[in-house]
Order: C-alpha cells, then structure tokens, then sequence
C-alpha cells in the first residue's frame, strides 16, 4: 500500500500540491486534472522521484525521505516520452539495463529478456535499433523494460498521449493484464471506465476521489467553469 | 555515427567486434612499418575486397573516404615536395588504408557490440575504474546522437514555418536548451530504472 499523510510540494516557494492525504490500495487507479494541476508531481512522488516538502510519503511503510533507493525497485515508473528512458541503442540491451541494475546473474539476464519479449509480443523488436522504432513500439519498449523489473507497483504519466489509437489500445492491453498495481495519469477519460477509482487533482488539491464515473463527472464539470 | 552501421549476413559481420578492433590496431601498427609498395597495395586490395565479401555497396565504400580525399591531396602534394613522389604515395596510401578498414569495422559491427567491446577491454581495470559507467555513458552518447539530431530538425522547422532560414546561431540556443532539459528526465529516468549513480562497487560486481 502507498500512503500519503498531509504532503506538500512546493517549487520556488509555489505551491503545487497542497495538504494531500490519500491511501492507494485498489489494483487499478487512475489520476486526471489539467494541465498543470500536479497530477506528474503527484505519481512522482510515489517513487520518490519528487520529495515532499512537507509530510511524508510511505510506500509498503517505507518511507520515501530514507529509503528511496528500496521504493524505486518497488515502484517502476513509465514516463511520457519514451525517447527519454530508454538508455540503450537497442531493445535487447535496453531490456538488460534494469536488470544489471538489480544484480541479476548474466546468464539470468538473458533468459528474463527472451521470457519477457515473447511474454509482451515484442520479440521481432528484440535487435533493432531503438531510434528507428515507432512512437508506439518505443513506448511498449519503455513500458517492457520496466515490467522486466517485476516492480510492485507501476506508476504510468500519461504513456498514451504521444500514441495513435491502435497503439493506445494494445499498451492499454497489456496495462489491463498486468498483476501489478497501476497507478496512472492520462486524459484518455475512457480508458478509465474499468479501473477501480479515480482521483482528479485540481490547482494543487485532491479535488475529487472515487469510482470513475462520478470522478470523471466532477472533472467534466471542472472544465466547463 | 550508429547510422554508419550497414546491416547485412557477412563473414566480416560476424567476426567479434573486440577481434575487429584489435586487427584494426595491428594493421595501424604494421602498415607505418610496411616500407615495399607491392606490399602495401596488396594490404589495399584486400580491404578493398573485404568490403566485397562484407556486401557493402562500392558507393557507401567511396562515402568514407570522401571527407579525407582533400586532405590527403593536400598531404601528398606537400609530400611531393618535401620527400618525392614516392614517399607521398607511401603516405596517402597508407592513410587510405587505414580510413577504409576503420570505416569497414564501423560499417560491420553494431555500436551495441562495440560497446561491449570496449567494456570487456576495460574490464581488465575494474578495480580503477567504474567500468560500468563508461560504458553507461558511451551507450548513452550513441543512443542520443540520433535523438538529438531529431531534436535539431525539428528546431529548424519551427524557426522555419516563422520565417527565419538556416542559422547556427539561432538553432544552438534552442537546442541546447532542449538537450539540457532532456537530460535531467533521462537522468531520472537512469534512477526510476535502478541505476546506482553513487555505487562505487558498480564496476566489481559486474565484472564478478
Ligand atoms: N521542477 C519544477 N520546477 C518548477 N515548477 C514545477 C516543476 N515541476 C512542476 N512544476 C510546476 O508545478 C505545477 C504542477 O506541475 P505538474 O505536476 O507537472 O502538473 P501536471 O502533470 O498535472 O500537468 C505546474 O504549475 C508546473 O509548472
Ligand atoms: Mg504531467
């Protein structure tokens, strides 16, 4: 369980998350709100990427201040643009990076990669180069290299935003599939109709919290004022 | 550079990027004390045919040595007068040489695998160096050249639709900008994916 008591963030003094306390607990939860209503400083809080400025940030009971570290192999993180994570110049490497990281033998590695490749449908991307892939097949990169990681909790901004509908649809596949928990950012308001509850941040507070529908309703309004 | 890379089923593509690597070194070493012209033109005519039998089109071959040909015109000009003429065919030719089989390891073998290469090769200094990281940056620098060089395209397009045609000055600001912003999410990305910036055991327990 991810737990948030009484955060604060602020950048040069501006507030741009204020006073929020919230348990997150449900397999599949999604987070909406304007531009610039906190939603990325939100979730990237929850990996501790972003440190509060006030309150504290527990995941599993791992505090967030100390134990960083711990809270990012628990906590994979997929950003917005995937041209920004992906590290290596091809996909089977790419793969390889995280688990390096995490210590795995070589030869571990290498059976993961082959496991989790056919596992995501991705094994005919296996040796190409990752600048030449699609918006799509980089995003499913990015995605895959995190899940290569077997984190608790994957923590998504807004993955759908730079992909076409097809696209959109088999990253939202796999998202459905996943055992993880989900935590994700998006302003595809359908993909959230099946998730178990929404949150919608608005100027820096939790304005609303619930199933998605009436979430969803509330936002809508939002916009119309 | 990673565009330098042609993709092809050749002898010469299969051949180890480290065993690549270290015939390029020898042949640097070996064709400076190479002192017969038969000799050195027929170390020529085999690199020339490894590009035959590594299925590299004549053209691409010829792109290599284009950026050299005016400065080897220039050396073997000055050559003619300072040494003679065949002291200045010595000289071009072993440069031609060389350009051409340096090009024809990048040509045959991937980035990645060169890396790797390198990284083997450094592995031998573990214990001095975080061999782990410069392998992390060089992976990096490969992986962003052609990232940066899209970035670059699209600057240009957008000074372009508002008027403004090709200029330096105005791209590099932009850019550079750009670079920097994107570098401190590839950084966090590096984090959110585990990577240990400040582990010095780093380089030990990978070579391990
Ligand atoms: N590193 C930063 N430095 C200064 N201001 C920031 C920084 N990150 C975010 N902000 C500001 O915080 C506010 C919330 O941003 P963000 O959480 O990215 O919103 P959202 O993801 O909902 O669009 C915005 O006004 C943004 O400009
Ligand atoms: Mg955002």
């Amino acid at each position: 369980m991810i737990r948030l008591e009484s955060v604060n963030v602020a950048f040069d003094g501006r507030v741009v998350l204020e006073n929020v306390t919230v348990q997150l607990q449900e397999q599949r939860i999604g987070i909406i709100g304007l531009n610039g209503s906190g939603k990325s400083t939100f979730v990237r809080l929850l990996n501790g990427l972003q440190l509060p400025d006030k309150g504290t940030v527990y995941v599993d009971d791992l505090d967030s201040q100390q134990e960083g570290r711990k809270i990012r192999r628990r906590v994979g993180f997929v950003f917005q643009n995937p041209d920004n994570q992906i590290v290596y110049p091809t996909v089977r490497e790419d793969m390889s990076f995280g688990l390096k990281n995490l210590r795995f033998p070589k030869e571990d590695i290498e059976q993961r990669i082959e496991k989790a490749l056919i596992a995501y449908g991705i094994e005919h991307l296996a040796d190409r180069l990752t600048h030449q892939l699609s918006g799509g097949e980089k995003q499913l990169v990015a995605l895959v290299g995190v899940l290569i990681m077997q984190p608790e909790y994957i923590v998504l901004d807004e993955p759908t935003t730079l992909l076409d509908l097809k696209n959109k649809r088999l990253l939202m596949s796999i998202i459905r599939d996943l055992g993880q928990r989900v935590i994700m950012v998006t302003h595809d308001l359908d993909l959230l109709v099946d998730f178990d509850r929404v949150l919608c941040f608005h100027d820096g507070k939790l304005a609303s919290d619930g199933q998605p529908a009436s979430v969803i309703n509330e936002y809508l309004q939002l916009c119309d004022q | 550079m990673i565009s330098l890379y042609h993709p092809a089923q050749s002898l010469i593509h299969s051949i180890a990027a480290g065993h690549k690597v270290l015939m390029l070194l020898i042949l640097g070493t070996v064709l400076f004390q190479v002192d017969r012209l038969e000799i050195l033109v027929v170390v020529a005519v085999v690199v020339v045919a490894c590009y035959g039998v590594a299925k590299i089109p004549f053209r691409l071959a010829f792109k290599q040595l284009k950026p050299a040909l005016f400065l080897l015109a220039i050396i073997f000009l000055a050559q003619i007068f300072i040494l003679g003429l065949e002291a200045a065919i010595f000289v071009v030719l072993r440069f031609a040489v060389l350009i051409l089989a340096a090009s024809l390891v990048t040509l045959t073998t991937m980035m990645s695998h060169m890396i790797e290469a390198i990284e083997k090769g450094l592995s031998i200094f573990g214990h001095w160096l975080p061999v782990a990281k410069i392998s992390l940056a060089l992976s990096l620098t490969v992986r962003f050249i052609p990232v940066i060089g899209v970035m670059a395209e699209e600057v240009r397009e957008a000074q372009r639709v508002r008027g403004m045609e090709r200029n330096v000055f105005a791209l590099a600001m932009p850019l550079i900008i750009r670079t920097l912003k994107m570098g401190t999410e590839v950084a966090e990305a590096l984090d959110a994916r585990g990577f240990d910036s400040d582990d010095e055991t780093d380089a030990k327990s990978r070579t391990s």
